[in-house]
């Protein structure tokens, strides 16, 4: 079983276990993220031991040579001595300019930064919570085009962020994030082609972001837009949605509930049942799909089994 | 010249790992030894396979087939399950438009990892 030295404590590490694991469950705490080997928010590096370099995919050559992994994915396979180094991750400070309740649990937040940020709609950023080691994915809803970032926060039982957003910060107060970053984006490479959405739940807010960035770019494709939510109080964002269908005549949106009456447009019943029945053969659809991790493995599958191509499925990579 | 020159290299490999997973995953038979993996992780395995068995740049090892199988193995996966997987590939190939023989070959290397795969 290898040892891991952290801040001159010994922590042994179970087969199987990653470095993140390990020390979560040995009480230490360090910043973390989508625990998927994506947003880099839990670079480490090791001072001794060589880590596998499986758990170095996705980061910079210099990164790499200098022997920085991410925790999350770093299963050990030999005694490692690890540090954080805060200066890795540049953070940026981004001035809380909207917070306003979109339905009954997900809050819209607007970020101004005093630089523009760099980044494509629909990647995502790591909001940190001030004096603490919490840090959260959140994706982006706007286009680098206005003038902020937009966050939808879904208000999580017992969660301790979003809470702290829903509840403690107010106008004027400064978050603290890093990011953005993500492969969930809109590329032009085929402005042809036909896209389906499928959003659950503040899974929205990325696709909201890639449906517009798609317009702007002159998409001429259909684009079909499915957003799910357990009842009619869970959607958001409906008239500006329906604003977009009327105004364009290649875009369709779908609102679908699993329980009571289906809005205008809309339709009740299980979201993958809806999408299947609409778009039975999806061969040659570009496919993007977002929100909660379950729902969204199974939406990949069943899109790939209705004939959309591997490289073709887009989703968001974190866990909430 | 080697298959995965001949059908065009990688592109074609992506192209066969689509064909060849979605009718993996449509098989009741064998599904079962694919619920709750990750797709896109279970697809580059598969590229690499694919890449191995058509002659193009590998590095494959027989220690890593079957290390990767062994959980599976005692599952239960067996001869069976290997059988429907090298018919999966074979009707992959003809729908490719590969012919007899270039399959036969394919299939000959590919059936050359069964002892790794069932751990034997």
């Amino acid at each position: 079983m290898p040892i891991i030295t952290f801040e001159e404590n010994d922590y042994d590490c179970n087969q199987d276990e990653t470095i993140l694991e390990c020390l979560t469950r040995h009480g230490q705490t360090i910043p973390s993220g989508c625990q998927s080997g994506v947003c880099q928010t839990c670079i480490t590096k090791a001072v001794k031991g060589v880590p596998p370099a499986d758990a170095q995919q996705g980061l910079k050559d210099t990164l790499v040579a200098q022997n920085y992994f991410l925790a999350c994915v770093c299963k050990p396979t030999s005694d490692m001595e690890i540090a954080i180094d805060k200066s890795i991750s540049q953070d940026i400070a981004g001035t809380v300019v909207d917070k306003s309740c979109l339905n009954e649990s997900v809050m819209r937040i607007r970020l101004q930064t005093e630089q523009p940020v760099d980044y494509v709609a629909g990647q995502f950023i790591n909001v940190k919570q001030p004096n603490t080691d919490i840090t959260r994915s959140y994706s982006l809803a706007s286009l680098p085009s206005e003038d902020a970032l937009e966050l939808h926060i879904k208000r999580v039982p017992d969660g301790k962020m979003s809470g702290y957003l829903h509840d403690d910060v107010q106008l004027g107060d400064t978050l603290m994030f890093n990011g953005p970053s993500g492969e969930c984006f809109y590329t032009d490479s085929n402005i042809e082609q036909p896209l389906l959405l499928i959003a659950v739940g503040t899974g929205l807010a990325p696709l909201y972001g890639i449906l517009r960035d798609a317009l702007a770019h002159g998409h001429q494709g259909d684009i079909q837009i499915f957003h799910g939510s357990l009842a009619v109080q869970g959607l958001y964002y409906m008239d500006e949605l329906y604003a977009l269908a009327e105004k364009n005549e290649h875009v369709h949106y779908t609102p679908c509930v699993l329980h009571g009456d289906a809005p205008r447009d809309g339709q009740q019943g299980d979201i993958q049942q809806i999408v299947q029945q609409s778009i039975p053969d999806l061969k040659g659809w570009r496919v993007y799909i977002c929100g909660d991790p379950a729902i969204v493995k199974s939406l990949k599958q069943a899109s790939f089994m209705a004939g959309a191509g591997m490289s073709d499925i887009y989703s968001d990579p974190f866990e909430f | 010249m080697s298959l995965y020159e001949e059908l065009g290299g990688e592109a074609a490999v992506n192209a066969a790992v689509d064909i060849f997973y979605r009718r993996v995953l449509a098989d009741a038979y064998v599904i079962r030894f694919f619920e709750g993996v990750d797709m896109e992780k279970q697809a580059a395995k598969q590229k690499a396979f694919l890449t191995m068995v058509f002659g193009g740049p590998n590095n494959y090892t027989g220690k890593d087939m079957r290390e990767g199988h062994k959980h599976l193995v005692a599952q239960g996966l067996n001869d069976s399950h290997f059988e429907h997987i090298l018919a999966h590939l074979r009707s992959t190939l003809a729908e490719l438009g590969v012919g007899t023989d270039k399959i036969k070959e394919v299939i000959d290397i590919a059936d050359s990892v069964r002892a790794d795969v069932l751990d034997r």
